[in-house]
C-alpha cells in the first residue's frame, strides 16, 4: 500500500468516526488525488496569519471590483464565484471558496487549515513529486495573527515553518515587529527570506546600517536560484510594497519599500541572461490586482504566486505582456488552502502547467504528530489565557468583506460603549477568524481579531470634516481605479456612524450622507468623540483593544449582531462582487 | 542604464562641487520662480517656454509616498548637452522644488528628497540643447492604516 492510500484511509476513518456519515458522503473519492504532471512542483501557501490550529474562515459577500477589475476574479462573490469555478451549491468547493450558507456548511465540513493538517497534505504532495522535485513557498503574513505569535514575537511561527519545510518566504506583517526582531527571526528561519523591493534608506546606509547588498541597497536577498527536478528555477521575492504606510514605520525606520516594477524588470532580465534559468517565479505579497497590473508591465516572469488580498482563486489569471504570458494566482488565507503548481519544464522554458488550489479540510487530513506535538508545546504556557470563555455568539461572527463584518461591529460597539464615544473606528484588516452561532467566544478568538504590535486604543475629539477625510482616504486606498494606488485592505469599520459610499466616484466624492446612529446629521465643523485603535503614527495612550473587547464580552455574556454600520452603496448594484448585502443599494 | 549607488553618490558629490564653484551659475538663482504659487508660472519664469513630453526624461518616484516630508525622487536622461534638471510639485504652495544646473560633461542624473503637502502631480523638466523636455507622474500622499 502506498503512503498516500494509507493516509487517505486513515482520514476517512477519522472523519467517519468523528462525523458519522457526514464528510465522507459529501466529498466523493479523494479530493487531493491527481495524476502525475510535469517535472517541477511548486507548493504555495500565503497569509496564514499564524493560525496553527484549524479554524473557520468565512469568505466575503462584498469584494467589489472597480473599473478593469469589475466582474473578474477575485472580485466575484457567492453564486458568481460558483459559476466561475463550476462548483455546485452545497459542495465542499462551494464552502471553501464562498460565504454561501456558511454556518450550516461549516458544521457539515468542519474546520479548515491548521499546521498539523497542512503538514500532512504538504508531505503527501512532496512525496508524490519525488525527492528534490518540489519547493515550498510561503507568501508571508505568517508571523502575525494569533495570540501565541504576538506573545512569542513571531518565533512560534518561524519554528512551525521550519517543521513544515518552508524553503522560501517573503513578508508583510513580519515587518510589524521591530527591525532587530525581524532579523533575528530570519536567522532562526531554515529557509530563505527574499524581497527585491525592500531597500535600506540612503541615510541608514550612511550610518552603517547593515544591508544584504550595500551597493544596491537591498535589505534582503532579492532572489534565489534553486535546482528543482534537475531544472533551475529562479524565485524573486516581492514584499508588501506599502508596509511603512499601511503599518507603523516606527518599527522599521531604516527600510523603504515600493512596488519598484522597473527594478523587477531589470532583475528578471539579468537573471534570465546570467543565471541560465528554466523558469522565473515571483513570490509576491502585492495583492492580486497589483499583481495583475505588474504582470502586464513586467515581462519574462512565468508565474506570480500572490497573496495579501486573501483571495482564494482556484484558476490562475493569464496576463499578456510584451514578452509573452504570465500566470497570476492568489492562494487565500488562514491556512485554508494549499496551492500546487505543477510545471512541465524542458528546453529551458515552461511548456505547460497545472494549477490546483486545494482546500485544507482538517477532517480529511490526519494531524501530523510531530507538528501537533510542537503546537501543543507552544500553546501550553498560554492555555489558561487562550481558553478563557468570554461570551457566547448568537450570530455568526466574521470580519472579511469590504465593509463592516459582524465581528468588526462587535469591536466597534465595544469601543463606543467601554470608552464612551459617539463614533468608533476599526481598521479593515482582512485577517481574523470566524465564530459559529452557538459557539463560545474565547480570548483566543478575540486575539485572532486583534493580536498585533500596535493594539493601543485612543479616544479623541474629531470634527465631522476630519472624520470624512479619514473615510475618503481609506475608500480611495480600496477603490482607486489604479491598483498601484490601492493598499489592499478593506474599508475602515465604523460604529455609531452611517454614510453612503459610491465606490465608482473619485477621491473626496465617494462618501456622503453621514449621520449618527440617532439620526442626527454629522456637522463638518462640530467635534465628536471618536474611539479607535491601531494608529500607525505614534503609539496611542489607551489600553490594548483586546482588553476593551474582552471587558465588553464578559459583561454582555451573549452577543447578537442585529445592525451593521455598513454604508448605503451607490452605483454598484449588479456588481459581481456584491451579494446578500446588509445595507441599501442605490 | 543602471546607476550603481556608489556611482550615483560620486555623481552627487560631483554635482555639489559644481554647484559650489561657478559663481555665475549661482548668481542666476531664479527667486521669482521659486516663490511662484503656480506650477506653470514657475516654469514660464524659469524657461520662458512650454515643455515637450518626452520618454527620454526618466523619473523614479514612489506611487504612494511613505512619508510626504521626504519623498525620494531621481531624475535622469539620455539626452545630450543637458543644461539643467528641475522638479515641480504641482499642488505644493510653491511648486518649484529644485533646479540643478549641469555642465555638458556631468552625468545627467540627480537624486533629491522633496516635500509634498498633499497628493500631487510631480513633473521633471530637462533643459537640453536649448529645448525643454518633461515627464510627470501622480504621487499619492495618504494617511496610513489598514492593509491586509
Amino acid at each position: 500500500m502506498r503512503r498516500r492510500d494509507f493516509l487517505w484511509l486513515l482520514s476517512c476513518a477519522s472523519s467517519a468516526g468523528l462525523l458519522p456519515g457526514c464528510m465522507r458522503s459529501i466529498v466523493r473519492g479523494d479530493p487531493y488525488e491527481a495524476s502525475p504532471f510535469g517535472n517541477v512542483r511548486l507548493l504555495h501557501f500565503t497569509d496564514c496569519h499564524a493560525q496553527l490550529l484549524p479554524i473557520y474562515f468565512r469568505e466575503p459577500n462584498v469584494n467589489i471590483g472597480i473599473a478593469g477589475a469589475s466582474g473578474r476574479p477575485p472580485h466575484l462573490v457567492g453564486r458568481h464565484f460558483l459559476e466561475y469555478i463550476g462548483a455546485a451549491a452545497g459542495s465542499s468547493d462551494a464552502h471553501a471558496f464562498t460565504y454561501l450558507d456558511f454556518a450550516a456548511a461549516a458544521e457539515q465540513f468542519g474546520k479548515v487549515g491548521g499546521f498539523a493538517h497542512l503538514k500532512t497534505l504538504i508531505d503527501r504532495q512532496r512525496d508524490e513529486a519525488g525527492e528534490g522535485n518540489s519547493l515550498l513557498l510561503d507568501g508571508g503574513d505568517t508571523w502575525q495573527g494569533s495570540a501565541t505569535a504576538l506573545w512569542t514575537r513571531g518565533r512560534d511561527m518561524v519554528y512551525a515553518c521550519n517543521l513544515l519545510g518552508v524553503d522560501i518566504m517573503t513578508g508583510h506583517w513580519e515587518f510589524t515587529y521591530r527591525d532587530d526582531e525581524v532579523l533575528q527571526n530570519i536567522e532562526r528561519f531554515d529557509g530563505e527570506f527574499i524581497a527585491q523591493n525592500v531597500r535600506v534608506t540612503e541615510d541608514a546606509l550612511f550610518d552603517g546600517v547593515a544591508a544584504y547588498d550595500e551597493d544596491s541597497g537591498h535589505a534582503f536577498k532579492p532572489y534565489t536560484i534553486r535546482e528543482v527536478g534537475g531544472r533551475r528555477v529562479a524565485v524573486i521575492g516581492q514584499a508588501f510594497p506599502y508596509t511603512p504606510i499601511a503599518n507603523p514605520r516606527r518599527f522599521i525606520p531604516d527600510w523603504t519599500f515600493g512596488i519598484r516594477d522597473d527594478d523587477m524588470q531589470e532583475l528578471v532580465d539579468r537573471v534570465r541572461e546570467n543565471e541560465k534559468v528554466d523558469a522565473v517565479i515571483v513570490l509576491s505579497h502585492n495583492g492580486m490586482d497589483v499583481d495583475v497590473k505588474m504582470a502586464g508591465r513586467v515581462s519574462g516572469v512565468d508565474a506570480i504566486l500572490g497573496g495579501h488580498t486573501h483571495d482564494g482563486v482556484p484558476h490562475p489569471l493569464i496576463i499578456e505582456n510584451a514578452g509573452g504570458k504570465t500566470l497570476v494566482t492568489n492562494a487565500g488565507s488562514n491556512g485554508k488552502f494549499l496551492a500546487v503548481l505543477d510545471l512541465d519544464i524542458g528546453n529551458g522554458k515552461v511548456n505547460d502547467y497545472r494549477y490546483r488550489l486545494l482546500p485544507v479540510f482538517a477532517n480529511l487530513l490526519p494531524a501530523d504528530s510531530a507538528m501537533q506535538a510542537y503546537i501543543d508545546d507552544v500553546r501550553r504556557p498560554y492555555l489558561d489565557k487562550l481558553q478563557e470563555p468570554l461570551a457566547v455568539a448568537e450570530s455568526l461572527l466574521y470580519r472579511r468583506g469590504n465593509f463592516n463584518g459582524t465581528f468588526d461591529q462587535v469591536i466597534c460597539d465595544a469601543l463606543r460603549e467601554v470608552r464612551g464615544a459617539d463614533i468608533s473606528l476599526s481598521p479593515g484588516f482582512r485577517w481574523g477568524t470566524s465564530v459559529l452561532p452557538g459557539d463560545t467566544i474565547t480570548m483566543e478568538r478575540v486575539m485572532d481579531q486583534t493580536a498585533m504590535t500596535y493594539p493601543e486604543t485612543y479616544v479623541r475629539d474629531m470634527s465631522g470634516a476630519e472624520i470624512k477625510t479619514i473615510l475618503e482616504s481609506v475608500a480611495d486606498n480600496l477603490f482607486h481605479t489604479d491598483p498601484y494606488l490601492q493598499q489592499g485592505g478593506d474599508m475602515v469599520r465604523v460604529g455609531g456612524l452611517n454614510f453612503s459610499c459610491d465606490p465608482t466616484a473619485s477621491m473626496n466624492y465617494r462618501i456622503a450622507d453621514m449621520t449618527l446612529d440617532d439620526g442626527r446629521t454629522l456637522d463638518a465643523g462640530k467635534k465628536y468623540k471618536v474611539a479607535g485603535w491601531a494608529t500607525t503614527g505614534s503609539e496611542s495612550p489607551g489600553e490594548p483593544v483586546w482588553e476593551v473587547l474582552a471587558e465588553y464580552l464578559r459583561a454582555k455574556k451573549t452577543i447578537r449582531v442585529d445592525k451593521l454600520n455598513t454604508p448605503v452603496l451607490k452605483n454598484v448594484a449588479g456588481n459581481a462582487g456584491l451579494a446578500d448585502y446588509s445595507g441599501a443599494l442605490e | 542604464m543602471k546607476v550603481h549607488r556608489r556611482l550615483m553618490l560620486k555623481g552627487m558629490l560631483a554635482l555639489g562641487a559644481i554647484a559650489a564653484w561657478p559663481r555665475l551659475l549661482l548668481a542666476a538663482r531664479p527667486d521669482s520662480a521659486f516663490s511662484a504659487n503656480d506650477a506653470d508660472k514657475a516654469i514660464a519664469d524659469l524657461f520662458g517656454q512650454i515643455p515637450l513630453d518626452s520618454d527620454q526624461v526618466k523619473m523614479k518616484i514612489p506611487d504612494i509616498a511613505e512619508n510626504g516630508a521626504v519623498v525620494p525622487v531621481t531624475v535622469s536622461t539620455d539626452l545630450d548637452n543637458v543644461e539643467s534638471i528641475s522638479i515641480v510639485v504641482v499642488n505644493n504652495p510653491t511648486p518649484l522644488a529644485a533646479v540643478f544646473l549641469l555642465t555638458p560633461r556631468s552625468i545627467p542624473s540627480v537624486a533629491v528628497r522633496i516635500k509634498m503637502g498633499q497628493t500631487s502631480q510631480v513633473r521633471a523638466l530637462v533643459s537640453a540643447g536649448g529645448n525643454l523636455y518633461s515627464t510627470s507622474k501622480d504621487v499619492k500622499v495618504t494617511i496610513g492604516g489598514c492593509g491586509g
